[in-house]
């Protein structure tokens, strides 16, 4: 199982992370093209691919591979 | 219970011009799956509207229309008079709906026309800057009503849904949000029933959705959703307002 954020197209909204219910997933350092930072997984181990990050995304960039 | 998730076979891949946090992202998406799970991708034809929604015609992989601001009914209105086997339905936001497409709006569900009415309420004029739209709420601050909307100058918030919910030709009338996952579900639901209502030929449809607008509230999109759950649905409280059985088919 593999989340997978297609980071050029994030607009660094957050709402992927205030609703993890795990709350596994964090802002990184790193810029998109358009200048916006983009998520990642904190503790890949802890996700269950719930996808309800993936429900929220309103870029619908989150895919959840495998679940 | 661990489930997968990819992007919906109804959209075209392609970056969004919404603003981050937008909640049309996310209207839109739930339509496109509504559109996959329901098999209807090559059955349906979209009409747009003029607002931030205004380029669904360019995300949506089926054929759309872009009519002049407010006449989406009307023009559904032609098409699924031409072509009735196919899926038929708008996409609008509250200024398009109901300001200056009321008319169109209101005459669509007095005939009982058989299409559907996405509607997304944000309640002010997006694409345009933040100006008041008829859903505005009492004494908020838009860029036309700098003091906060009054009575004595704008009146009173136009709720749609229980207008239309008192009309013979409305099949199924219904009011969701976005702001958390569970309302995510039972929007898409919803918007399931309606295009089904309308497939089944039973009449008028129209979901109704609240939505955030991040930008024009000046808020960050927490708690532009935040704002949704606490001011917006005392006033547009959510649920179905009118459904009528699919069993009870014409
Ligand atoms: C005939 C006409 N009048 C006015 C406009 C200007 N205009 C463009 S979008 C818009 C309002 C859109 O607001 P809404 O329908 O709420 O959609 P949102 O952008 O908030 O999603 C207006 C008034 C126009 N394009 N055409």
């Amino acid at each position: 199982m593999e989340v997978v954020f297609n980071e050029k197209r994030c607009k660094g909204c957050g709402l992927c992370i205030e609703f993890c219910p795990r709350k596994i997933i964090a802002l990184g350092t790193k810029m998109n093209d358009a200048g916006y930072h983009y998520p990642f997984i904190k503790q890949k181990e802890k996700c269950n691919g719930c996808a309800i990050c993936a429900m929220m995304c309103p870029d619908v960039i989150i895919e959840v591979k495998g679940a | 219970m661990p489930k997968g998730y990819s992007r919906p076979q109804t959209l075209i891949d392609k970056p969004w011009h919404f603003c981050p946090g937008c909640n049309h992202g996310i209207i839109h998406r739930l339509c496109a799956e509504v559109i996959d799970e329901m098999g209807l991708q090559n059955q349906t034809i979209g009409v747009g509207s003029v607002g931030c929604g205004v380029f669904s015609y360019e995300y949506f992989n089926f054929d759309g229309i872009g009519p002049s601001h407010g006449r989406a009914p009307a023009v559904a209105t032609g098409v699924k008079r031409v072509l009735p086997d196919r899926l038929v339905f708008t996409y609008q936001g509250d200024g398009d709906l109901a300001a200056i497409g009321t008319t169109e709006m209101v005459h669509s569900a007095v005939r009982g026309e058989n299409i559907t009415i996405i509607f997304v309420n944000n309640t002010l004029y997006g694409m345009t800057g933040g100006q008041m739209a008829p859903t505005t709420l009492m004494g908020q601050v838009t860029t036309t009503t700098p003091g906060g909307r009054s009575r004595n100058q704008a009146g009173y918030p136009f709720r749609v849904c229980e207008m239309l919910a008192t009309m013979e030709g409305a099949a199924y009338i219904a009011r969701g949000a976005v702001y958390n996952p569970a309302q995510v579900v039972k929007t898409k639901k919803a918007i399931k029933k309606a295009f089904a209502t309308q497939m089944a030929g039973l009449g008028f449809s129209l979901v109704e959705v609240l939505s955030a607008c991040p930008t024009n509230w000046g808020m960050n999109p927490i708690q532009a959703l935040k704002f949704v759950e606490e001011n917006m649905v005392p006033v547009f409280p959510l649920g179905e307002f009118k459904v009528t059985p699919i069993e009870a088919g014409v």
